[in-house]
């Protein structure tokens, strides 16, 4: 029996033509993207601090000295305690002055490098985030923006270094290249779901691996790449094309940085304030009734790849042309699934997105420090990634870890709930019932004053 | 069996849906138990059926103290339900659907189907049920679906037959079958509880009635309470159970629908070669039983569905090259069957709800190309007319789903009729909501008709069709039965709804009255007097 059907109460209504399972799956698919979206900014926070213990547990299992320690914990308890507090406050420091503030470097230029290079970092996360987070609130689970960056790349950098044009001319038509690069690779998913309702999931997946071959093919063309060698690596892009540097030499900072900021700014006009965002939100939260109200669903569909892909094209070309200058094979690194942790951690809403952005590049920028000064290895980052995007994925698990409390303190959000309960038959509302109790939740926490989202890692400081 | 519920009470977080239920049900009674929408008789229901268990308060059985661990504990215990959604599985046969849940089995765990065919056969006998217990569930129609439920629970030796809202999806014939199954069980001894909020069926059938209304018992009375005073009980004051409205004054033909025929996404015909022809000032009403093709009639007239053959015409214009955006821009209104997935958008705002259909041309967008929402000018007129349709809710700015349905109902309305329509449809308006909210809807129809504009209203709800029609369509697997006027006896209703023709209907009415229309009689009678 339909969720739908039991929640109308009283009379029921078979549904004529059975829902197919596809579409079932569909329906699962859009409600769990949903939840994502409004898991709250507690539940975030907490994701975090909570990444941050587990990360510590590693990095204290992986140093040489805790484990020597251990060998006489009995004997001596404190020197465990108290090596252990070492390492951790030597790791997590190196991570901070790595990220944002390096109070023991010689000059004062050197220590705000650190913040710049988070900022470095942070321009593809944040464009290539904004895409996946509209994809999420228009119910699309793309997992394209790897190949959407590839391409971005790949044509930026190559109208960069084959064409000579003068340079703001230059700049901008290869920036417009890597937006179109990416807009063709997430269009073709997007035309497909319109036109056939193929699953993006599976289709931006492929494209992720057609990309990577098309780059890796490239780079053995001589037309592409430019070079005379044969090496797998493309010429640089000319100075014409480069973004411009923000605070001069010394310093990585690009241009990049402020097309982070305005695509941020424009993506929050497109959802919150247009006509076109109206539709993308409307066949996110329920394409049936946005098809009753007469909206173009598979245009909207299409479009909303196509949007999606170009911010991620965009994110490629920046990485490109301001920080790269040439192209190798894995010139993507791991940006493109990246984005996706960058996107559900900003709550896919544009201000979250790029607050989300500056802490994964902290992470980055903060773990080379890490690795050098102390030698806990980079990966640790990747283990706090992963450790975040599952506690988002689960906020029952963040409540549970942090004993917070399920929505009592919100009457009429907790009545609605439970007369929707009390309504739903037998089956269908014992099975929603986490559901339920997950929506009501996280409305109730995000109801909390802001200073419960003060930030519990250093790192998250400078987004603020 | 005798149950009694003492002082039940059951919370969810600070919400109380039963408080203090106390009720008693005699052995061979049928005990209806009325209320709306949200009054908490399904929850009350479940707790006796051990799906959840009370906070306070006890179960008796046979004035023994029972408590359950779950559903299996109850059946156990002598207590079936029937749910309002059928539980049955659509490619089972019968005895498969039967023997689901307590299979026998001989050695070796082998389904032994003949035992449970037997049993089948043998609870069919004995209560005159025609079920073949070969018959794939999917064939069988719904009343028939309904019956293989109560054998179900029946073959476990239910001494208490909960029945949750039964009627809901039976045409008035099958209904009046399923009263006199009732009254057969009843007489084997078999204490029935009847789950209803329709007031025609519980003076019919009921021995005793307790009223709820917010989770609390509010009254114990006869079936020869009238229907105005039970109505009364159960939503706290005084309604009207028929909306009045002047005679229609219809104008000339301005609405047409011709030789429309539409196939299922599994391409079986659900609208077969439809004529209807609607009138400016005129209600016409399509009644049947869910699923005869109404609602697929309607998404063709709002063109989600395109049609293999067949036009529709709206003042002579030909509205098949037109898109849903573009039929909706030049005067349609359309309120959609199921208002939660397709009429609104839970999430959003009440505002952006009630601009769901027309954010996207002045003076709610502007700019180039409209490409800019106007924020300011959606929320005021949505607070306007949220205040004119009387839409009780926090303010604009809250999602529309901490609005209860009536409500967002009125939101709806709103929307499609701040238009102006050239036509209004609309499939179940009132479906799940409670007294209060449909007399509001019914007359803000009325008022649009009075306005001159042709409403088509699809319904399966026989006294929605009464109430509103001037004139009712009947409906039946995608055939358009007859078209008869509003006058029309329920009996006659009944029957081409099951697919007799109206002449024929009216001969075979004549001659039998089904127990419903008995009781309308009587009812009349007694009000005359």
């Amino acid at each position: 029996m339909s969720a739908s059907g039991s929640q109308q109460g009283m009379t029921p209504a078979p549904k004529p033509e059975q829902q197919s399972p596809w579409a079932e799956a569909e329906g699962r698919l859009s409600r769990a993207l949903r939840e994502l979206g409004q898991t709250s900014w507690v539940v975030t926070v907490l994701a975090v601090v909570v990444a941050l213990v587990v990360g510590a547990v590693l990095i204290l299992a992986a140093n040489r000295d805790v484990q020597a320690s251990l060998s006489y914990f009995f004997a001596q308890p404190t020197a465990f305690l108290e090596t252990s507090f070492q390492v951790l406050r030597e790791a997590y420091s190196a991570l901070f002055r790595g990220a944002v503030f390096d109070w023991q470097a010689p000059s004062a230029a050197r220590s705000i490098r650190p913040l710049t290079e988070t900022m470095v970092y942070s321009v593809p996360l944040i464009l290539a985030g904004l895409g996946i987070a509209i994809g999420f609130r228009s119910g699309m689970l793309n997992i394209g923006g790897q190949g959407q960056i590839i391409l971005g790349a790949t044509s930026a950098g190559f109208l960069g270094y084959a064409l000579s044009l003068p340079t703001g001319l230059h700049v901008l038509l290869a920036l417009a290249g890597g937006i179109l690069g990416g807009a063709i690779w997430g269009g073709i998913a997007g035309v497909l779901k319109a036109r056939t309702g193929a699953n993006e999931v599976i289709v931006t997946i492929m494209l992720n691996n057609i990309a990577i071959y098309l780059l890796a093919w490239l780079l053995q063309q001589q037309w592409y790449k430019q070079t005379g060698s044969n090496q797998p690596l493309s010429s640089s892009v000319d100075e014409s094309a480069q973004l411009f540097s923000l605070l001069g030499s010394g310093f990585r900072l690009h241009a990049g940085f402020l097309i982070a900021i305005l695509a941020t700014i424009g993506v929050w006009w497109l959802l919150e304030r247009s006509t076109l965002g109206f539709e993308f939100r409307a066949i996110g939260e329920n394409p049936e009734a946005a098809r009753t109200a007469g909206i173009n669903v598979p245009k909207a569909t299409a479009l909303v790849l196509v949007i999606a892909g170009g911010l991620a094209g965009l994110g490629g070309a920046a990485h490109v042309l301001g920080t790269e200058y040439r192209l190798a094979g894995g010139v993507a690194g791991t940006l493109g699934f990246d984005a996706i942790t960058v996107a559900l951690l900003g709550r896919s809403k544009p201000l979250g997105t790029f607050l989300a952005g500056l802490l994964l590049g902290g992470l980055r920028a903060g773990g080379v420090l890490m690795q050098a000064q102390t030698g806990t290895p980079i990966d640790i980052v990747l283990v706090l990634q992963a450790v975040i995007v599952l506690m988002i994925a689960a906020p029952p698990l963040v409540r549970a870890i942090f004993f917070l409390p399920h929505a009592d303190g919100r009457p009429r959000i907790r009545r609605r709930s439970a007369r929707r309960k009390t309504e739903a038959s037998a089956a269908t509302s014992s099975a929603r019932q986490p559901e339920l109790q997950t929506a009501s939740t996280s409305k109730a926490s995000s109801a909390e004053p802001p200073s419960a989202e003060s930030p519990s890692t250093s790192t998250q400081e400078p987004g603020k | 069996m005798k149950l009694e519920l003492r002082g039940v009470t059951k919370r969810f977080g600070s919400f109380t849906a039963n408080d203090r239920i106390s009720l008693t049900v005699a052995p061979g009674e049928i005990h209806a138990l009325l209320g709306e929408n949200g009054a908490g008789k399904s929850t009350l229901m479940n707790t006796i059926y051990g799906l959840y268990s009370p906070d306070e308060g006890e179960i008796l059985l046979d004035d023994r103290e029972v408590s359950f661990n779950g559903p299996g504990d109850a059946v156990a215990a002598g207590i079936g339900m029937v749910h309002q959604h059928f539980m049955l599985i659509p490619v089972f046969t019968v005895t498969e659907s039967v023997a689901l849940g307590y299979e026998p089995t001989r050695a070796a765990g082998i389904m032994d189907m003949a035992v449970a065919r037997a049993k089948v056969l043998e609870i069919s006998a004995r209560f005159g049920f025609d079920v073949d217990p070969d018959a794939r569930i999917e064939d069988l129609p719904v009343g028939a679906q309904q019956r293989v439920e109560i054998i179900k629970a029946l073959s476990r030796d239910a001494k208490v037959l909960i029945l949750d809202e039964p009627t809901a999806v039976l045409t008035p014939q099958e209904t009046d079958e399923l009263i006199t199954i009732m009254g057969q069980l009843r007489d084997s001894g078999t204490s029935i509880v009847f789950i209803t909020h329709k007031l025609r069926e519980v003076r019919a059938v009921a021995d005793r009635i307790t009223v709820i209304r917010r989770g609390a018992v509010v009254g114990e009375t006869s079936p020869q309470s009238t229907e105005t005073e039970l109505a009364g009980l159960m939503v706290g004051r005084e309604v009207n159970l028929t909306t009045a409205k002047e005679p229609a004054d219809p104008g000339e033909v301005s609405f047409e629908v011709r030789g429309l025929t539409v196939l299922s996404s599994a391409d079986k015909v659900v609208v077969d070669d439809v004529d209807l022809s609607l009138r400016r000032g005129e209600i016409l009403v399509i009644a049947g039983v869910d699923g005869n093709g109404q609602s697929e009639l309607a998404q063709t007239i709002l063109g989600l569905r395109t049609p293999v053959a067949g036009s529709i015409l709206l003042d002579d214009q030909d509205l098949a090259p037109l898109s849903v955006k573009q039929r909706l821009a030049s005067g349609l209104g359309f309120v959609p069957e199921d208002r939660s997935t397709d009429g609104v958008i839970g999430a959003f705002t009440i505002t952006e709800n009630y601009v769901l259909d027309m954010y996207d041309r002045p003076p709610y967008s502007g700019g180039p190309g409209n490409a800019a929402l106007r924020l300011p000018v959606m929320r005021e007129a949505a607070q306007t007319q949220a205040e004119r349709f009387d839409v009780r809710m926090g303010t604009v700015d809250d999602p529309i789903s901490t609005l209860s349905g009536g409500n967002q109902q009125k939101v709806v309305l709103a929307r499609e009729m701040s238009r102006d329509l050239r036509l209004f449809v609309a499939s179940q308006p009132t479906r799940g909501l409670d007294v209060g909210s449909i007399e509001f809807v019914h007359r803000t129809i009325i008022e649009e008709r009075d306005k001159g504009t042709p409403c088509l209203i699809v319904s399966t709800e026989l006294d929605e069709a009464l109430n509103l029609a001037d004139r009712i369509a009947v409906m039946y697997r995608g055939k358009v039965v007859g078209i008869v006027p509003a006058s029309t006896s329920r009996d006659v209703l009944g029957l081409m709804m099951a697919g007799v023709p109206a002449d024929e209907a009216q001969a075979q009415a004549a001659t039998h009255h089904t127990v419903l229309a008995e009781a309308d009689e009587q009812a009349e009678a007694e009000e005359n007097q």
